[in-house]
C-alpha cells in the first residue's frame, strides 16, 4: 500500500482534484462507451418486437389505429 | 487476331495531357475561381497585422505560422470546385468512365488545379511575406515550402473533394476530413521558415516535405479515383 | 491454413458472426472490466508516488491506455477498410461504424484526462506535447470519419467512402506522429516526458500493463456488441432476426 490511510489515499498528496476528477471522467467515460451499444440492443429489440406485434394483429384483420407505416 | 487490337488505344500521357489542357482552359475562363483564393490570401494575411497590432516584431514573430495557415485556408476554398463543376453538368461520369486508368485523369485534374491555384500562391507569398516582416533571408524557404507543399495539400485535398464530390453541402464535411491530414504538412514548412528566420538550415524539413509529395503522388490519385468511383455510384 | 480459410469464409454471413460473437462479447467485457478496475485500483492505491510528479502521476494508468487504444482502434478501422475494399466483406464495413465512435469516445477520454494531467505537471490547463497533440489531430480524423458517414444517404456508400477515408488516415498518422515529435522538441527544450514507460520501475509499470491490457479487453468486447447491433440492424427484417426477437420478447 502506497498511502498510510483512507484520509491520504483521497488527499492524493494535494493532487485530490486533479486525480480523482480524472478518474471520475475516465469512469464515467467507460460507462458510457459500454451502455451505449447495450442500449441499443435493448431498444432494438424493444422496438422489433412492437413492430412485429403490429404486423400480426394486421395480419389477423384487426385495426390499428396507431399503424403509420 | 481480332480486329479490336488494331485500333489505336489511347496512350496514358495523351489522356493526362488532353485533362490538363481542359482544366486549365475552363480555369482561365473562368477568373473568379482563379483569382478568389489568391484575394483570399492576401486579404486574409492582411487582416493579421489589423488584429494583432502593426508591430513588426509581433508580426515577424507569427509570419511563418500566419503565412503557411492561410495558404492552407485558400487551397481548402479552393478544392471543392475541383471535381463539382463537372459533377454539376454530367462530365465527371464521362471522365470516370472513359478515362482507364481513371487516377490518369484525376492527377491531371489535381495538376491543374495547382498550376491555378497552389503555384500562383507559392509566387504571391513574398508580397504576403512582406506584410508580415518576415525577415528577407527566410522568404526564399518560404517560397520553397509552398511550392513543394502546396502540391500535396492538392493531392491530399483531391481525395477529400472526390469523397465529398456528391453531397449537397459537402464543402464544410471537406475542411473536416482534410485539415487533419495537412497538420504535417503545416508543421514542417512553417518549421523550415522558422528555421530560415533563426539561421538554422531547414534542409530537414524541405527534404521530409519533399519525400512526403513522393508518397502522395503515388498513392492519392488511386485513393481519389477509387472515392470518385464510390461517390458516382 | 484451411482452418483460417473457412474462418474467413464464415465471416462473409454476419448472422454465423452475430451468433458466434455473443457470448464472447460478454466474456470479454467481464474481463475488461476487471482487468481496468484491477490496474486501476492497482495503480491508485498501491503503486509507489512518482519522484517528481508525486501522486497526480496515477493520472497516467487511465490516460496512457484510452491514448493507446484510441491510436489501435483507428489502425484497426483502417485494416477493416482495406478488407471492405478489396475482399468486399459486409462485416468489414460494420466494424467501422461500430469502432469509430468508440476510438473517438477513447480519445476524448484521453485527451481530457491529459489535460487534467498536464495542469498539476506545467501549470496550465492545454499542454501542447507529443502525445496530446497527436491524440488531438487523431480526434479530428475519428470526427472526418463520422461526419462522412452521416452525410452520405446510400449505406454501401458510405461504407466504402469511410473505408477509404480510413486507409488515408492510417498512412497519414506515423507522419502525424513524427512531424509532432519534430515539433515539440523544437518548442519545448524540457525533456521530461509525461510517459516515461521503459525507465519506469516495475511498481509502476505492471499496473500499467494491466490497465492497458483490460482496456483492450473491453474495447473488442464493445466493439463486438456493437457490431452485433449493426448485424442486427441491417438484418431486421430477416426470419432469423425476427425469431430471435420472438424469443427475447416471451
Amino acid at each position: 500500500m502506497s498511502f498510510e490511510s483512507w484520509h491520504d489515499f483521497l488527499y492524493m498528496g494535494g493532487h485530490y482534484a486533479f486525480v480523482w476528477s480524472a478518474y471520475g471522467i475516465g469512469v464515467v467515460g467507460i460507462a458510457f462507451i459500454l451502455l451505449r451499444p447495450l442500449n441499443a440492443r435493448r431498444r432494438f429489440f424493444a422496438e422489433q418486437a412492437q413492430r412485429l406485434r403490429r404486423q400480426a394483429g394486421a395480419e389477423s384483420g384487426e385495426y390499428d389505429a396507431s399503424r403509420t407505416a | 487476331m481480332n480486329a479490336i487490337a488494331f485500333v489505336r488505344r489511347p496512350s496514358s500521357s495523351r489522356a493526362f495531357v488532353a485533362q490538363l489542357q481542359r482544366d486549365l482552359l475552363i480555369a482561365f475562363r473562368s477568373r473568379a475561381d482563379f483569382v478568389n483564393p489568391l484575394m483570399f490570401y492576401v486579404m486574409g494575411i492582411a487582416l493579421f497585422p489589423l488584429g494583432v497590432g502593426p508591430g513588426p516584431e509581433r508580426l515577424a514573430l507569427i509570419a511563418p505560422g500566419v503565412l503557411w495557415v492561410l495558404a492552407l485556408l485558400s487551397t481548402l476554398l479552393s478544392l471543392d470546385a475541383l471535381f463539382r463543376r463537372d459533377f454539376d453538368d454530367g462530365t465527371l461520369e464521362q471522365m470516370v468512365l472513359n478515362v482507364d486508368p481513371l487516377f490518369v485523369g484525376v492527377l491531371a485534374k489535381v495538376g491543374a488545379h495547382w498550376l491555378v491555384t497552389g503555384l500562383p500562391l507559392a509566387l504571391l507569398s513574398p508580397i504576403a511575406a512582406l506584410m508580415l516582416f518576415l525577415p528577407g533571408g527566410a522568404v526564399g524557404t518560404l517560397v520553397l515550402t509552398l511550392l513543394i507543399g502546396t502540391p500535396i495539400l492538392s493531392l491530399l485535398g483531391a481525395v477529400g473533394a472526390a469523397l465529398t464530390v456528391s453531397l449537397k453541402r459537402g464543402g464544410l464535411l471537406l475542411t473536416l476530413i482534410v485539415l487533419p491530414l495537412y497538420v504535417p504538412i503545416l508543421i514542417l514548412g512553417a518549421g523550415a521558415v522558422t528555421a530560415a528566420i533563426d539561421g538554422l538550415d531547414p534542409s530537414a524539413q524541405l527534404a521530409w516535405l519533399a519525400a512526403i509529395l513522393a508518397l502522395m503522388l503515388t498513392l492519392t490519385p488511386f485513393a481519389a479515383a477509387l472515392a470518385l468511383r464510390v461517390g458516382l455510384e | 491454413m484451411s482452418a483460417l480459410k473457412t474462418l474467413w469464409h464464415r465471416l462473409g454471413s454476419p448472422r454465423w458472426f452475430f451468433e458466434i460473437s455473443a457470448p464472447w462479447a460478454t466474456g470479454l467485457l467481464v474481463v475488461g472490466l476487471l482487468g481496468i478496475a484491477v490496474g486501476l485500483g492497482w495503480g491508485l492505491a498501491i503503486a509507489p508516488p512518482d519522484y517528481l510528479q508525486g501522486d497526480s502521476f496515477r493520472i497516467m494508468y487511465l490516460h496512457v491506455p484510452a491514448a493507446i487504444l484510441s491510436e489501435s482502434c483507428y489502425m484497426l478501422m483502417g485494416a477493416a477498410g482495406v478488407v471492405l475494399l478489396v475482399w468486399r466483406m459486409k462485416l468489414a464495413d460494420m466494424v467501422i461504424a461500430a469502432a469509430a465512435p468508440i476510438g473517438a469516445a477513447f480519445c476524448s477520454i484521453a485527451l481530457v484526462t491529459g489535460a487534467i494531467w498536464g495542469r498539476p505537471t506545467w501549470g496550465t490547463w492545454w499542454v501542447w506535447d507529443a502525445r496530446t497533440t497527436s491524440v488531438l489531430v487523431l480526434l479530428f480524423l475519428y470526427f472526418g470519419v463520422i461526419a462522412l458517414r452521416q452525410a452520405m444517404p446510400r449505406e454501401e456508400t458510405a461504407g466504402r467512402a469511410c473505408a477509404i477515408l480510413a486507409i488515408v488516415g492510417v498512412i497519414d498518422i506515423p507522419i502525424i506522429k513524427y512531424s509532432v515529435d519534430w515539433w515539440l522538441t523544437l518548442h519545448q527544450p524540457s525533456t521530461f516526458k509525461l510517459t516515461a514507460a521503459p525507465s519506469m520501475p516495475p511498481e509502476m509499470y505492471l499496473p500499467l500493463l494491466v490497465s492497458v491490457l483490460g482496456f483492450y479487453a473491453f474495447f473488442v468486447g464493445v466493439l463486438l456488441l456493437g457490431v452485433g447491433n449493426e448485424v442486427l440492424r441491417r438484418e431486421h427484417r430477416t426470419q432469423w432476426v425476427n425469431d430471435l426477437v420472438r424469443s427475447r420478447a416471451s
